[in-house]
Order: C-alpha cells, then structure tokens, then sequence
C-alpha cells in the first residue's frame, strides 16, 4: 500500500496570544510543532505499512523550515518526505492549499490511500482532507477513530460521529482523515532518528508542480481575513465580598430565579 | 507579495508595530518582510507614507456574482430527529434574510422525514426543498454533498450555511471545493456588510486564542459552517406559511463509493451537558476524583449537569463527555458555576455565552473572574458544602 500522508507545522496553539491593545501576536517562545492529529495520521500510515507493505510518504506544504516536521515523520517511521514550499503559496486559505497539495501529489505519483489529521490546531478548518479528496476526484471518510480491516482494496472502518459511530467500507485509492482516538504515536526509534538525520528531502516549487500562478497563496484564495483580533468577555465581575457564610448568603439571593 | 517601497520607506516602524505575525522588521531604516506574512494587509493600510502594497493580481471575478440571491441552510436530521442546530442556523437565517430582503430555503436530506420540513417552516424557513430517499438513511459525503451541490446551482443562493457538526465539517468542504467557493469553518458571528453585501464569518482560530473575521469577496455562494449552540433560533410559530418543495436528484446523483454498513447510536454518559439549564463545572482546583463528588452533589443541589475542564479530563477525574471548552463542548446554560477552573480561553469559549456565570477559586487573579458574574475568592472545599446547604435550606 503506498501512503502519503499530509502533515503541517503549527505555532503550538495553546501559546498563542494576541495582545488586545497592540493586536500583535505574542510569539515568544511559541513553539513549531508537528500537528498533533497528524500524529496520529503519521503513526496510523506506519502501522498500515506495517501490516500490508508498501511505503509512507510525508508531505508537507511550508517554509522552508517544515522541513523540521518532516524529519521527526520519518524518525518515527515513514520512509520519503517531500516538502512543497514557494513564497507564492503565502497567504493560501484552504482552497489554494488543496489545489497545491493537489498538484503536488499528481508529481509525486500514485498512491493508495491518502491520511491527514481531522484538522489543524492553528486554523481548526477541518477543510484540507476533504477538500484535497475532491481536488483528486476520491472517496474519503473525515474522523476516522478505527480501521477494523482491509481486504480487496477495500479498508473498513469505525468513524466518529455527534452521536456515536458508523461502521463504513471506502474503496482505495481513498482519503481518511484521523481523530486522536485511532491510536498512540511511537517516540522515535534510534534508527529512524538516524534515517531522518540523512535523508535528503525532495523540495518541491509552483514551477516543479506546474502549478497555476493565479491558483495559489492568497491571489488564488476565494477567502480573506479581514481582520484579527483579541476574544472579549462581557463578565460583569461583581466579586463578593465579607465572610465565607456572608459570600455564600449573598450568592444564594443572587441566584434566587434559577433555584 | 507584500511590496516595499525602499524610495518611500522612512523606516518609521508603524507597519512593525502593526503586524500581528512578527513579519516585518526594520533593518538599517527599512522595512524588510520574513516568510511569516500572511499577507493580511494590516500594514499596508497602516503606513502613513504609502510604501507598502500587495500585490494583488486582478482577481478572477465570478462572473454571475449578481444573479446569486437567497439564503440557504441545511438541516441536520439524523436517526429519525432534527438536530437542533438546524432550527439556530434558521434563527441566523432569518436575520440575515430579512436583512437582505431575500427568501430563506433549507434543504432537508433524509429518510423517513415525516413532518420534518413543517417544523423547519414552523422556524423560519420561507421554501424547504426535501429529498426523502433510502440512499439518505446513513449520511454519507458524496450523496449529501452532490444533492446540496445541484440544488445551490439550481437555486443560487448568496449565502448557504450548516452546522458545524461531524457532519456539517465533513462534507460541506466538499460541496464548497465542488463549487470552487469559500468556506469558513465553525462561525461564531455571521453578519451582512450592507454597503455590498458580503457575509462577515467570525470564528475562533489558535483554539480560541483569536479571533478572525473572514470574507468571500469574489465567488459565490459564501458558505460556513456555524458553531452549534451560539445562534439562537426563532420561536416556534405552527401558523407561518412555507412552501415544501421535493427535490428530485438525478439517479447518478444518489450513488456513493463510501458505504456505511451500520450507524451505532453510543451512550453519552447519562447525561447530555448541552442541553440542561444549569452546569456545575469543575477544573483543577478539585485536585482529584473525589473533588468531583462535590461537584455532583452541588449539582444535584441545583438540579443541574456536571461539567468539566479539560484539565479535570485530562488527569481523568471524568469523562470526556463531560468536557466543556474549544475541544471539548459548547454550552450555553441559564446557569453556569465554575468551580476550581483557571478560565483558561480553550474552557471560556465554551461557556461563555452562559446567562449568569458564578465563579468560584481560591486564585483572586484567576482569569475564569473576567467572564464570571459573580465571585468568591476563596477555598471551594469551604464555600461549596456551605452552598450546598444554603440552597438545600432555600429549596426546603
């Protein structure tokens, strides 16, 4: 089974803050990190390789400096990295990105299944998996927590849903996208930390996916950010105050209409 | 990619200041642009001296962008029942319609509807187009997303909007990528520019950390997905007049290469936190599973839900279902006390559209007081089992 699997560097997104009187983004010490769901998505291609054969292939659309993200992906098991990076991507919303990733995977060549996270924790979109399925014209399957099998081309599995889950069967070449709950991700083997030191990345650009210039980074976005800005809270913070019984007292009138 | 200038840059540094993804910098009086801009254009419109600018390729315009006119939702029926937040997405709906002056349609997928487009009339909907059909017993993406996509060609809505369900999010990027248009995800805010009529999404990005208002200036329809349990929805009113409409798909329209072979309704822990009008919530402060005991009997006290923060979750205090906040759930009680929570933002994105909000915490400096309504300072294993008792006294 040939696997690509897509993954994305990200700010750690619990760190980041945006100052509410300077609109600027508190970056210090705000970490890059892999995605967490991909992960998942990097893990669950191995333990497919694993079980059936085949290679896993990391994909990653980024500045130069994703290729950090790339590596760690192999150290934990995949076998090729390709990095698609160009100055024309900036700005891309999730429209421009499936058609680069689409492109991309076209020159990379085909495949069987391909995996990403449910969604990135910096944008939460959950809009690239499956909107790359429809770039590449396949079957994909969003919130994938299980995969019970896979005969005849076919991979059965459990997907998550509000309410429960549903038992379906897509037929590859298809794409899933992972949950957290479909397993846990292997620390990096010696030798795949060895493998990822010296494997060299192939580096991919707009000419190399003979991309459309007017399809990518923000020009080929169909959606723009018009404005950023800090959450506000209406609290009314009337702290209460006296003895821990007088607090009590007075909170207790307060709710009165709700008891 | 963002131009400068370097004849009319005065390397007053405005644009550094302005910048809110640390993308520009100054160097020997000039500024100079990293691979971190975003091409947001805050600093173009900052500089007072005109030397920045985007460059901006005329874009492709879609040609028919006028004839785009109505807005359009689509309701969630799943395992026999309207998911509620079909009846919120009417509630929006509605504003935004009557704003613009254009009818409201929603498209009801799903077998064995039985009256479910009356109520979606009842709550607003002026037309429901329906397809009852055995093809739609389980949701799956290409059906759904292909029947959605032919009525929008046919009907050309401006706006079209889901919820941001399992569902919603999975196969409305479809739908939108099949319509080469933009999709904002799990909207918080919807509104409408009246000088041009462009939807204004608002949503929480960096899990809640931001947030991002968000155009589709150039194609249409302008699609997003909305946030369950943040839009409120109109009165029932069994009196309103709608017309119903079945759709007819074409046959090749309701065949899908995904097959679901059972769909398994799970247990969700007893209790569904979102739909009560009280929660108690505890985090941290409890400091173990025994903390929660207390917990429950103050929520029995109130009659309300236990709630949790992800902290409680994550050191496996509760389940997850109980989990409230940006990874967790969506609440919106007439009532909500926070016991032993930070109010870290991932929890206060969750919570925060709660009616009264009590708060109460050891840490006078905690930032779950910013949101609350009330608070009290102090040591909830102390102030929770007088509550209890207080509201037993009053309750009688």
């Amino acid at each position: 089974m040939n696997i690509i699997v897509c993954i994305k560097q990200v700010p750690d997104a619990k760190d980041v803050r945006l100052d509410p009187k300077t609109n600027t983004m508190a970056r210090e010490g705000v970490e890059a990190i892999m995605n967490p769901f991909d992960r998942h998505a990097v893990e669950e291609g191995v333990r497919l390789k694993e079980q059936h054969g085949g290679t896993v292939t990391v994909l990653s659309m980024g500045p130069p400096q994703a290729e950090a993200v790339l590596r760690e992906a192999v150290s934990c098991g995949a076998d090729e990295a390709v990095l698609v990076s160009d100055r024309a991507f900036a700005g891309a919303d999730t429209w421009a990105t499936t058609y680069t990733l689409g492109k991309a995977i076209e020159k990379i060549g085909p495949f069987d299944l391909i995996l990403c996270g449910k969604q990135a924790i910096d944008g939460d979109t959950a809009q690239v998996g499956p909107g790359l399925a429809k770039r590449l014209n396949i079957p994909y399957v969003s919130y994938v927590r299980k995969i019970t099998g896979f005969e005849n081309d076919t991979i059965l599995l459990h997907r998550l849903m509000d309410d429960g889950y549903d038992e379906v069967e897509v037929p590859l070449p298809g794409l899933l996208t992972v949950v957290k709950e479909i397993n846990e991700p292997r620390v990096p083997s010696l030798k795949g930390k060895m493998k990822a030191k010296s494997l060299s990345i192939k580096t991919l650009n707009a000419g190399d996916i003979e991309a459309d210039a007017g399809s990518l980074g923000l020009p080929g976005s169909t959606t723009q950010v018009v404005k950023v800005f800090a959450p506000e809270f209406k609290g009314e913070r009337a702290m209460l105050s006296g003895t821990v019984d007088e607090q009590v007292e007075q909170l207790v009138n307060k709710l009165e209409p709700y008891l | 990619m963002l131009q400068i200038d370097i004849e009319a840059c005065i390397g007053c540094g405005v644009c550094e200041e302005e910048c809110t993804f640390d993308a520009i910098e100054v160097i020997d009086g000039i500024a100079v642009v990293n691979e971190k801009c975003t091409l947001c254009g805050s600093c173009v419109d900052s500089c007072e001296v005109g030397a920045l600018s985007i460059e901006q390729k005329e874009k492709v315009v879609q040609a028919d962008l006028a004839e785009w006119s109505g807005i359009m939702i689509f309701a969630e029926f799943r395992h026999g029942k309207m998911v509620p937040v079909s009846f919120e997405l009417l509630g929006i709906g509605r504003q935004l319609a009557d704003q613009q002056n254009v009818p409201l349609s929603a498209v009801l997928l799903g077998s064995g509807l039985g009256d479910a487009a009356r109520d979606l009339v009842s709550y607003g909907a002026d037309i429901v187009y329906q397809v009852d059909d055995p093809a739609l017993e389980y949701f799956t993406d290409e059906i759904y997303g292909n029947i959605l996509e032919d009525v929008a060609r046919e009907q050309k809505p401006e706006v079209v909007l889901a919820g941001a369900t399992a569902i919603g999010r999975s196969f409305i990027p479809l739908v939108a990528t099949s319509l080469a248009t933009g999709l904002t995800a799990d909207c918080t805010q919807l509104a409408i520019r009246p000088e041009d009529g462009v939807l204004l999404q608002t949503r929480p990005a960096f899990g809640g950390n931001i947030m991002a208002t968000i155009e589709c200036p150039h194609t249409r329809p302008q699609m997003a997905t909305v946030r369950p349990r943040v839009m409120k929805a109109v009165e029932q009113d069994a009196e309103r007049k709608g017309e119903i409409i079945d759709y007819q798909p074409k046959p090749e329209r309701l065949q899908s290469k995904v097959r679901v072979l059972q769909s398994v309704l799970e247990e969700q822990d007893q209790v569904n936190i979102t739909e009560g009008d009280t929660i108690v919530a505890g985090g941290r402060g409890l400091d173990n599973e025994k903390g929660f005991e207390l917990i429950k009997q103050l929520a029995d006290a109130v009659g309300g839900a236990v709630g949790a923060s992800r902290a409680a979750v994550d050191s496996e205090w509760i389940a997850y279902p109980h989990q409230v906040g940006q990874t967790g759930k969506t609440v919106n009680p007439k009532l909500y006390i926070a016991c032993g929570i930070s109010g870290a933002i991932q929890h206060v994105v969750g919570m925060q559209s709660s009616e009264t909000i009590v708060a109460i915490n050891r840490d006078p400096h905690a930032s779950i007081f910013d949101v609350a309504t009330y608070g009290i300072v102090g040591d909830l294993f102390e102030v929770v089992p007088k509550l209890i008792e207080k509201i037993k006294e009053r309750r009688g």
